[in-house]
């Protein structure tokens, strides 16, 4: 009888090991999926800004200044760092590109031209993608962070070494202020 | 109460309601078992069947089909609407599912509903008159509540509670009936002391049948209107602005023309009733919206 009772007690703690164990995975990779999504729209971004630069530049030659710091920004984009930092030159880009299609204010021409036009809403749709799939990063890393912290979980996540992750930090704001009202 | 204290509470009152539907559900089973053949588990038994083949049949509804009867066209590409496009595309990341198909129904009264029984064959919709009259920080609320109900399997929930209240009227009609034309020999044959608790059972039974379609609707609405207030509070988390989904509600109530197109069985998908029913009561397919603005207003 009593053998019974401990392998009950074994299996049913077995199972609760394996279900936490799971969990944390999943979470470590949703994480990393997150991050994929963000990737995918950084180079989406970082492809689509040379085609609003040759347009720019044939209707507004005397804004070289602007240009070059959306020029700038871009670059940093893939220059490696962490994500951290990717995120940063990301936010810098953003503010660059906001006084680049402020200009269009400035050239009636330009702002009325179609693939300008076209340009900006591709641009303004990767920055709304990279600050939904950031929203989806931190509130995934939060989810494992206090898994990873709270009792019992954590004696399964240090059993196993797994390790807090970061968030990436001020996505809140910065998805409020890109919005160009029409 | 804050954002993710009414998406919990949101989410026990559902189980609630299911349960206590499901509870309601087995009773009829049970009441239909004693009325046809003097055995509940009988009953039940049947009930079970015919509810489980009855949900089956009606969750395999394809999406297209339900588009297709509120007369709304696919849009297959990002130029076609690219705001549109990017929103839906944008939310769908914030809450890791698929990207839904997008339709467009062309009809003045702005408003929009989503289907589709898995994120995987899901399908937002929203009016011309929406994308005309709402600003894009109120249509992106609006799409986030859509894109709640995707994630949180909305419509499957609400064509279950449909299935059920169909199969527990079923159950009360051919109960009843039955009562009706067996009454006379089955008083004739049963004497004795038995007769009167028996006589009792077959009368709560008989109440039971009677009144469980009514009790089952209302139990159907309160769970729609429940998802509402929880698509809500998710929405508002998906695109951290309840304020633009308030405004947003505010302004599609503000509208008094209806929706030509909707289809009467989808109007509990709709963000907000299609068809401009004013008053709220225990009938309403959605809460008022003062009491749904009031909630949105308190998250911020």
């Amino acid at each position: 009888m009593a053998i019974w009772i401990i392998l009950g007690i074994v299996v049913v703690f077995g199972l609760y090991w394996v279900s936490q164990y799971n969990a944390l995975v999943r979470l470590r990779n949703w994480i990393e999926e997150a991050w994929a999504q963000i990737d995918v729209q950084l180079k989406r971004r970082y492809d689509l800004i040379p085609n609003l630069v040759e347009t720019v530049k044939g209707y507004a030659k005397h804004e070289q200044e602007t240009l070059q710091k959306v020029i700038e920004a871009r670059n940093r984009l893939v220059s490696g760092g962490g994500r951290a930092e990717q995120m940063a030159a990301n936010d810098q880009l953003s503010g660059a590109l906001r006084s680049l299609f402020a200009l269009g204010e400035a050239y009636p021409d330009l702002k009325a031209q179609e693939g300008f036009k076209k340009l900006q809403e591709q641009l303004e749709g990767t920055e709304n993608k990279i600050a939904a799939a950031r929203q989806l990063y931190n509130r995934t890393v939060m989810q494992y962070n206090t898994k990873l912290e709270s009792f019992p979980s954590n004696i399964v996540a240090n059993v196993h070494g797994f390790k807090r992750s970061e968030m990436l930090e001020a996505a809140a704001e910065e998805r409020k202020a890109v919005r160009v009202e029409f | 109460m804050l954002l993710h204290a009414q998406i919990e509470s949101n989410k026990r009152k559902t189980v609630l309601l299911v349960g206590v539907f499901l509870l309601l559900f087995i009773a009829v089973g049970a009441a239909f078992g004693v009325v046809t053949s003097d055995s509940p588990t009988m009953g039940i038994i049947i009930a079970g069947v015919i509810g489980v083949v009855y949900i089956l049949l009606m969750t395999r509804a394809g999406t297209q089909v339900v588009m297709a009867m509120n007369r709304a066209r696919e849009i297959t590409s990002e130029d076609e609407n690219p705001f549109l496009w990017n929103t839906v595309e944008a939310l769908a990341i914030a809450a890791r599912v698929p990207m839904p198909k997008v339709y467009i129904i062309d009809d003045p009264s702005p408003n929009a509903f989503a289907a589709g029984m898995t994120p995987e064959n899901a399908a937002v919709a929203v009016t011309t008159g929406l994308l005309e009259r709402l600003n894009r920080q109120e249509i992106e609320g609006v799409l986030a509540h859509e894109m709640a109900h995707v994630q949180n399997y909305d419509v499957r929930l609400a064509t279950t509670a449909v299935a059920l209240v169909a199969v527990i009227g079923l159950l009360s009609d051919i109960g009843y009936r039955w009562m009706w034309w067996s009454g006379g020999s089955r008083r004739r044959r049963s004497s004795g002391k038995d007769n009167q608790g028996e006589a009792v059972i077959q009368l709560i039974a008989l109440l039971l049948l009677l009144l469980a379609p009514l009790a089952a609707v209302l139990i159907q609405l309160a769970i729609s209107r429940n998802r509402e207030y929880l698509a809500d509070a998710s929405g508002a988390e998906l695109c951290r602005n309840p304020g633009a989904l308030a405004s947003a509600l505010r302004k599609i109530a503000s509208v008094s023309e209806p929706v030509e197109a909707a289809s009467r069985t989808c109007a509990a998908l709709y963000i907000s009733d299609p068809f401009k029913k004013r008053a709220f009561s225990w009938f309403s397919t959605h809460p008022p919206t003062e009491e749904r603005i009031r909630r949105l207003e308190q998250m911020m």
